[in-house]
């Protein structure tokens, strides 16, 4: 065979990987040209003080290396304030949308696979709806229902609640949380809070929670994602077979044994995927905001996706935006391998 | 394996995703842009210019079109008009894909990021009768010492007030505020009768007429140097403070309105500082509502109100400059600007026209008088996002100490013109 092989000149291995080569050479070449060249492009205008005038590309272009960067960590200026101030929100942001959609997710996904449910379809469909209508409509949508004149206020007064103006509240609902326990006020803070803080920030910005209006986001987004998850867990639910859960429950398990120690398991890695998504589209959000509020009020909506897109476009400082979504990108990619690593199998 | 499977597939498109973001975040330099220039040779032969508008609706588009044929059908040449959907970031992208449009509208707080990078041409000088210009406008279009473009029109703020929320509040005429002491003396008498005094948009765009009223700014006259925290700007913030904390002035938010004009016009407040665009949201949302117009109170060093405009930028890239100019005398002449300021209510930006102007709007008096003593908008790049931090302060302005917000304006403003 061997000699048969190189007698021709190429062995059959060489061949087979040609073959393998040719036929995904088409996404090759797309992916590069469109992928790998633009992104290393971007990674070049990172590092110069491009304006925004003709092509980066040309050697009038200064190159400053690392600074656009540096700016963003280590020099005490508006550019790390902001840029600081995105990365708190976006923080706040991903804390809470991250758990609440995916146990969302995973409640709508348990209900809609219940076989006592009547209507299956119906509400698989009502809970897949927001996943397929455009952020931007949705986002429209939710500006209606949480004007202060809008929906969801007229519902609070009924209840004798005097609702927030949602989007141009900047308090921190941390910030109001601790006040209404009486341990801070918001008008005058603790000084010991306010003197420092890593990054230029004080500790007491840090600490702030998402703003109200941020909350207003954080819940369209979870209402709208939730189903797109639900779906992805529904057909791992679908995947697990009935034998091994009734096999469970004759052994004597319960229906929280069953979940803990059958359906859990089973759904590890959906789990994983659904996390992982779901991290990463929060670390992105930018549809909402563009829509919604545009960083406002305060700069408490402030993400870093839109403020590298309003430093860029709107600054035309583009090295400095591009830096950020490179910053955005790492950012992205230590969270999840160290989310892989967390939820790696064990070996007991 | 189907674990590990999922696990990749996950892995993945983590990757594949944050890629994608990457790549979008550094389009828009190799695109064509939005309003791809004509890429014809610069040769002789008619001319065919893009003309790029940031229209206020479709009164204007009209208007401009109509002129815009004018003009071609005079000179021969060919002149198209488009409509930003969004003015800056189209320009942005044209800009950096080398295919700018020709003719473009170029707003003020806009302008020195243009022209410091080079995008603009300086063509200013050519214009027929050009000191005809209000010199504020043309101020605040230098930079750098050159004149660059030709003010289109110009807005600037005054004082309106509710005629029946006036007279319910026991004044008259004799009683409109010429001078802060007096804003604060009628505001009292407005809040006696539980009316709220003053919408005011925290806004630099509006509480900046106080500083200028005080004879501050937040830059030097040539944009050069910070001045923000100047004792003048500590006057008028505190002034402005004094009023937001003895409830005299409301935010458009807490009289829960999406603009200053709104909130007036709803008779929620009877006063507000607004510009001249205020008068088509009156005849089209509250025809009921009667007001008149003053100019601005004075402040400690005078009357001061800020004006708001845009110049007919012409690209440093474009082919057909010398045509360029042209369209743009066209557009400037005193009978076109009338017949805008016909069309969509703008004010002319030639000195010349005043007259006409005040003959066919007598009530445009206090706007168009604005014109003395108004201040442009920062006319410095890289502002944007300080300005932007300085409107966060402002809508804190209740709680925080002026002072502390000064010398934080003052220190990111020095930054940023350093650079």
């Amino acid at each position: 065979m061997a000699v048969a092989a190189s007698r021709r000149g190429i062995s059959s291995r060489a061949r087979e990987n040609l073959a393998g080569w040719l036929f995904v050479a088409p996404v090759v070449v797309i992916l590069s040209v469109f992928m790998l060249l633009p992104i290393l492009m971007a990674l070049w205008v990172s590092m110069t003080d491009w304006n925004g005038q003709g092509s980066p590309f040309k050697a009038s272009v200064p190159f400053v290396g690392a600074e656009n960067y540096t700016r963003l960590f280590t020099e005490d200026g508006l550019t790390r304030q902001d840029f600081m101030t995105s990365l708190r929100n976006n923080v706040y942001y991903v804390i809470i949308v991250v758990p609440c959609q995916t146990l969302l997710a995973l409640g709508l996904a348990m209900i809609v696979n219940n076989r006592l449910l009547r209507g299956k379809s119906f509400f698989r469909a009502a809970f897949f709806f927001p996943s397929v209508t455009s952020s931007v409509a949705i986002s429209v949508v939710f500006l209606f229902v949480f004007a202060n004149s809008g929906a969801v206020n007229s519902l609070l007064s009924v209840f004798g609640i005097d609702g927030p103006q949602w989007f141009s509240d900047s308090r921190g609902t941390l910030h109001l949380l601790l006040s209404g326990l009486g341990l801070v006020d918001v008008d005058a803070p603790p000084a010991a809070l306010l003197a420092t803080g890593p990054f230029g920030l004080s500790w007491w910005d840090w600490l702030s929670g998402p703003s109200v209006a941020m909350t207003t986001i954080i819940m369209l987004v979870v209402w709208t994602t939730s189903g797109t998850f639900m779906l992805m867990f529904l057909a791992a639910l679908q995947d697990i077979p009935v034998t091994l859960e009734e096999a469970a429950k004759l052994d004597g398990a319960g229906n929280r044994g069953v979940f803990r120690y059958v359906t859990l398991p089973m759904l590890k890695p959906t789990l994983f995927l659904v996390l992982t998504l779901g991290l990463i589209s929060t670390w992105q959000v930018f549809d909402q905001i563009y829509v919604m509020s545009q960083g406002n009020p305060a700069k408490t909506t402030l993400t870093p996706a839109f403020l590298s897109y309003q430093t860029a476009f709107r600054s035309f400082e583009y090295g400095s935006g591009t830096a950020i979504s490179f910053v955005l990108f790492a950012i992205i990619v230590v969270l999840t391998l160290i989310q892989r690593w967390v939820m790696r199998d064990r070996k007991v | 394996m189907k674990r590990s499977t999922l696990r990749n597939a996950a892995v993945l498109s983590a990757a594949s995703a944050t890629l994608l973001t990457a790549a979008a975040c550094g389009s828009g330099f190799e695109e064509p842009g939005a309003a791809p220039a004509s890429q014809a040779p610069a040769s002789a032969g008619p001319a065919d210019l893009q003309i790029l508008i940031g229209s206020s609706g479709e009164a204007e588009t009209g208007a401009v079109n109509a002129a815009a044929s004018a003009w071609a059908t005079k000179t021969g040449d060919k002149a198209t008009v488009t409509p930003a959907q969004d003015l800056g970031q189209q320009l942005g992208q044209a800009f950096a894909g080398d295919s700018p449009p020709d003719v473009f509208y170029v707003d003020a707080s806009r302008f020195a990021d243009y022209a410091s990078v080079g995008a603009l041409e300086p063509y200013g000088d050519k214009i027929s009768n050009p000191t005809d210009f209000y010199q504020s406008l043309r101020d605040t279009f230098t930079y750098d010492g050159k004149y660059y473009c030709a003010p289109k029109d110009f807005s600037t703020l005054a004082l309106v007030i509710n005629s029946d929320l006036w007279a319910k509040g026991g004044l008259t005429d004799a009683d409109v505020p010429t001078t802060w002491e007096q804003l604060t003396a009628v505001s009292e008498k407005l809040k006696a009768k539980d009316i709220t005094a003053l919408a005011l948009g925290d806004t630099r765009d509006r509480v900046g007429a106080f500083m200028v009223g005080a004879g501050g700014w937040i830059v030097s006259a040539d944009g050069k140097t910070a001045t923000a925290d100047s004792p003048e700007n500590l006057t008028a913030l505190s002034y402005v403070q004094g009023l937001m904390k003895d409830k005299y002035a409301q935010t458009p938010k807490q009289l829960d309105a999406g603009w200053a004009g709104e909130a007036f016009g709803k008779g929620k407040a009877a006063m507000t500082v607004e510009g001249n665009w205020i008068k088509g949201a009156m005849t089209n949302d509250f025809p009921d509502v009667k007001y008149t117009v003053h100019e601005m109170p004075a402040g400690p060093k005078g009357k001061g109100t800020l004006s708001f405009t845009n110049c007919w930028g012409i690209s440093a890239k474009s082919k057909f400059k010398e045509q360029a100019v042209s369209f743009v005398e066209a557009m400037t002449t005193v009978e076109q600007q009338m017949a805008f300021a016909q069309a969509f209510g703008v004010m002319p930006s030639r000195q010349s026209a005043k007259d006409a102007y005040t003959a066919a709007f007598p009530d445009d008096a206090p706007f168009v008088n604005g014109a003395d003593y108004a201040h442009g908008p920062v006319n410095a790049p890289k502002m944007d996002s300080v300005l932007a931090d300085f409107d966060t302060g402002i809508q804190q302005l209740a709680s925080i100490d002026p002072k502390t917000l000064l010398a934080r304006v003052q220190k990111n403003t020095t930054a940023a013109l350093g650079n």
